[in-house]
């Protein structure tokens, strides 16, 4: 029985596509996943994303506790700001890649993916436990009690805060949540609840994602809809989403992210702070910063008309050799740049801007170029 | 959102269309089929000269999200591939049982077409 997130009625409403996704019932799309995605683009898209779980971590040992099993250092963070972070088994390959936002000096909130919630819990709680929490540390899985939406694209900000009017905390100075910087975090009331409104996303867009009790989600999804509106805001599927986040280079679980796969391969050593004392994975990780790895997570752009690359096809190199040089793990027609686009993981030689490579789709070589990430990047 | 479901032609359970003319048919996708797949990128047809069994796999249609193989409603040779579908994918979307036809083959036995299914059938399939 797959799950359904509280607005699984709306979805039904607007006539949604459902699919199946990380045992969750999901709408795919509303229109079309081209049309969703330029409306993110260009205007703005609302997006369900309940599915997604939430840890909640308080107390005096929760900061050395989070610090030792995840891989960017929290002690950057001040109260009401956020970071991308990852968390890694001792071999260095990466068990989820997560939001993690200090509330407070001792109160975090950790986002992760749908998929994951039941290993990250497992493995975060048996970390709680070796980390010998006393009675005033606590940590709970919130993920039934909390659902959010993601609301994105260039025109979010015009109406934002018609929705959420009345702060009740945020970063230093912030009193309204159009004023909230890339990653901080404001606590607004909103039917006589908490919630919790972050500037963040996962769509390479300006925008928010929305945090709060499952009971009042359809109401927020309604009260962003309304007045988004005048705003050409759309309702967007798992499909825009995922294209958004590939044309923006960010990571999916499961594809360019997984427990054999480390965070330096995935080109992800932004997020993993070596100087900040012990936490797992950080001897692979150290070990892999100087020496070297064995593979690398590109992203490459097709040079002539083909079929979309798509995850699972072998990369080769232009040259004439015996084996692939690597597989694609990401792929879809771009519909910004309107080109077949796709990550991949190739060997290092072979991970440089300009490279000509060919994708083997249905048993014939494409040729594409290796590019610098992003594909697309917002105008500032 | 009901889809269009002309009289004059034949249809595949796998969402294929097929307009006789002689001794030979025109295949396309249907308007359901179509509106399933949504923005079609790119479609790949079968070589002029292709022996092709009913039921097979021939040809393929791709999507944003995904690729779907078409598959041949009829046993025959391949005598024409659409070139103007393979230079504009979307004409599959806009004109299904028009412009966007994706092949057309000169039937190996002419009454193979009639155990295809009725507009009528194909309507109560799709629902």
């Amino acid at each position: 029985m797959l799950k359904r997130t509280p607005l699984f009625a709306v979805h039904q409403k607007l006539g949604a596509r459902l699919v199946e996704f990380g045992g969750w019932e999901m709408p795919v799309q509303y229109s079309s996943i081209m049309d969703e995605h330029l409306a993110v683009r260009r205007a703005a898209g609302l997006f369900d994303i309940s599915h997604m779980g939430e840890v909640r971590v308080s107390g005096p040992a929760a900061l050395g506790f989070l610090n030792r099993t995840l891989t960017n250092d929290l002690r950057k963070l001040a109260p009401c700001h956020g970071q991308y972070t990852l968390m890694c088994n001792e071999r260095g390959g990466v068990i989820d890649d997560l939001y993690a936002y200090r509330l407070a000096q001792d109160d975090f909130l950790l986002i992760i993916n749908a998929s994951r919630i039941e290993p990250d819990t497992a493995w975060l709680r048996r970390q709680f436990q070796a980390a010998n929490p006393g009675n005033g540390d606590r940590f709970e899985n919130v993920s039934d009690a909390l659902g959010a939406v993601a609301l994105q694209g260039p025109r979010a900000v015009e109406f934002i805060d018609e929705c959420f009017p009345a702060i009740t905390a945020g970063p230093t100075g912030v009193k309204r949540a159009s004023e909230l910087k890339k990653n901080q975090i404001g606590i607004f009331t909103f039917a006589g609840h908490s919630v919790y409104v972050a500037r963040t996303g996962y769509t390479g867009e300006d925008g928010f994602e929305i945090i709060a009790a499952t009971e009042i989600i359809a109401a927020i999804w309604e009260r962003l809809m309304s007045a988004g509106h005048a705003h050409c805001l759309q309702p967007a599927g798992l499909g825009a989403r995922d294209t958004l986040r590939t044309e923006a280079c960010f990571p999916l679980y499961g594809h360019e992210l997984d427990e054999e796969t480390t965070l330096i391969e995935a080109g992800l050593g932004f997020f993993v702070a070596l100087d900040k004392g012990e936490f797992i994975g950080r001897t692979v990780l150290a070990d892999q910063k100087a020496n070297g790895v064995a593979k690398k997570c590109v992203a490459f752009k097709m040079t002539e008309k083909s079929a979309p690359p798509r995850p699972g096809y072998p990369i080769w190199s232009s040259g004439s050799a015996a084996a692939p040089i690597g597989k694609v793990v990401s792929g879809t027609q771009s519909p910004t740049l309107g080109i077949g686009i796709g990550l991949g993981y190739v060997i290092p030689e072979f991970a440089k801007p300009d490279t000509m490579i060919g994708i083997e789709i249905r048993g014939r070589r494409s040729s594409a170029v290796v590019v610098q990430k992003p594909f697309y990047r917002k105008a500032n | 959102m009901s889809s269009h479901v002309p009289a004059d032609l034949k249809y595949a359970k796998s969402h294929e269309w097929l307009r006789l003319e002689g001794d030979h048919a025109t295949v396309g996708i249907t308007d359901h089929a179509q509106h399933e797949l949504t923005d079609v990128v790119f479609v790949e047809l079968p070589a002029v000269g292709r022996k092709i069994k009913a039921g097979e796999a021939c040809a393929v249609v791709e999507s944003v999200k995904t690729a779907s193989d078409i598959y041949s409603p009829v046993t025959g040779e391949v005598i024409e591939a659409n070139q103007a579908v393979v230079t504009n994918p979307a004409l599959a979307n806009s004109d299904p049982y028009g412009t966007g036809w994706f092949f057309k083959v000169k039937l190996a036995n002419a009454a193979e077409a009639a155990g295809l299914l009725s507009p009528a059938q194909y309507s109560a399939q799709i629902g």
